[in-house]
């Protein structure tokens, strides 16, 4: 009854990644929606430790610069990503410390690490499964872009709090930082190629 | 084996695992997964293209709405403030903030109603039936492209946190684009529901003008 899986690279096929089209190994562009084909893309690798180094290095500076700047009758307060955590415990509410918490520290950091061992696994033998790293490639694909929360939390607390006469607040540099960071590491999850995860 | 056998117009491959998998006619509602990684190839609905252009005509009119109104009310020690999306980049549109500016509307507005409009653009003469738009595949494509990067649910969840932060030092409400944001979210998620890529290549597909083939 069930046929053995049989992928379009064993069959000598290429496939279209964007519309699922099989064609013959020759067609180097989809006919249905134009999309360049490759059976594995040669330099996938190679997109996915770039921009995830982009990321790693935007990340840096987005930790240790003010992500918002309050300044209140002459005295002016930074906070970065940690900080601004640590206050939200102290004087507001645990739950949103935890989900800034969550969408600034946990996923950008388990994102490095997924996407790093994803792209090391290729090349040599771990313990880890093939559903396994699939799912995990899901799951980083899927919760990436959560990460931009605090990026607009900061931009709404700053543009609401803005023509305050008592208060201003303003995104520091590490909000551009940490934007820049989360949209590479979202590049870096896109160039991978999860079809080499099941190759012999 | 009957795989090999199959031909190729009726075979397709899973994106994320290449597996291969044979096409076979779908009721509503009834999908087709993959048969390695079970990613979801085929989802058909019945009147999908109708549905996915009324839903995507309301979430594209209430974009409009929620960036022009305020999506926050403030006020602390007696003044009053408000803001909607738009004052937000206006207040960072200039300086080293630019940036910032940029992308947050790119994400929370530009790239959602550049999306819905692609969408709109391919399906309303296939719904037709008349002949695909010109470049009806490349909208498409670019629709599906820009996928990740609309972020209007993750900017709901955002000003939600927004509020309980402010909420220590004034007083908020949320505003109208709030809400209108929340309901949009919810437009969305339904029509993403309606939409199978498969329907739509295939409509596309067979409905193009086939004159210039070769061309180019
Ligand atoms: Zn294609
Ligand atoms: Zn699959």
């Amino acid at each position: 009854m069930k046929e053995p899986i049989l992928t379009a690279r064993k069959a000598g096929l290429v496939a279209c990644t964007r519309c699922t089209r099989v064609y013959p190994p020759d067609v180097d562009k989809c006919k249905r929606c134009g999309a360049p084909l490759s059976s594995r893309n040669p330099d996938a690798l190679q997109r996915v430790w770039a921009w995830w180094i982009a990321g790693l290095i935007a990340y840096i500076p987005a930790n240790i610069y003010p992500m918002l700047k309050t300044s209140s009758l002459g005295s002016e307060t930074a906070s970065s990503i940690m900080g601004g955590v640590i206050e939200l415990w102290a004087h507001g509410d645990p739950p949103i410390a935890i989900i800034v918490f969550v969408a600034s520290i946990v996923i950008p950091v388990g994102k490095f690490l997924s996407i790093a061992f994803l792209a090391y696994s290729l090349k040599r033998p771990t313990s880890m499964g093939r559903h396994a790293r699939h799912r995990l490639y899901q799951v980083v694909e899927f919760i990436g872009r959560w990460s931009m929360i605090d990026v607009f939390v900061v931009a709404i607390t700053a543009s609401l709090v803005q023509f305050n006469l008592v208060a201003s607040v303003n995104p520091g540099i590490a909000a551009i930082c940490f934007a820049a960071s989360v949209a590479f590491t979202m590049q870096a999850a896109l160039a991978f190629d999860p079809r080499t995860i099941w190759d012999d | 084996m009957k795989l090999a056998d199959t031909p190729l117009t009726e075979l397709r491959a899973c994106p994320h695992c290449d597996a291969l998998y044979r096409l076979v006619p779908l009721r509503s509602r009834e999908r087709g997964t993959c048969p390695q990684c079970n990613h979801v190839l085929v989802s058909p609905r019945s009147n999908a293209f109708r549905r996915v252009i009324a839903l995507s005509t309301a979430a594209l009119v209430m974009l409009a709405v929620a960036l022009f109104t305020p999506f926050l009310d403030l006020s602390a020690a007696g003044l009053h403030s408000d803001a909607s999306i738009w004052d937000t980049a206006m207040t960072f549109s200039s300086g080293y903030l630019t940036p910032l500016a940029v992308a947050v509307v790119a994400f929370i507005i530009i790239i959602p109603a550049l999306r819905l409009s692609l969408i709109l653009y391919t399906l309303v003469p296939l719904s037709l039936n008349l002949p695909a738009a010109r470049h009806a595949a490349g909208a498409y494509r670019l629709s599906e492209i820009l996928h990740p990067w609309s972020m209007a649910e993750i900017f709901v969840i955002g000003v939600a946190v927004a509020l309980v932060k402010i909420a220590g030092m004034a007083s908020v409400a949320p505003g109208i684009a709030f809400w209108t944001f929340a309901a949009l979210v919810i437009v969305i998620i339904w029509q993403e529901s309606f939409l199978d890529s498969e329907q739509i290549w295939s409509a596309i597909d067979s409905s193009a003008p086939r004159v210039d083939e070769g061309a180019a």
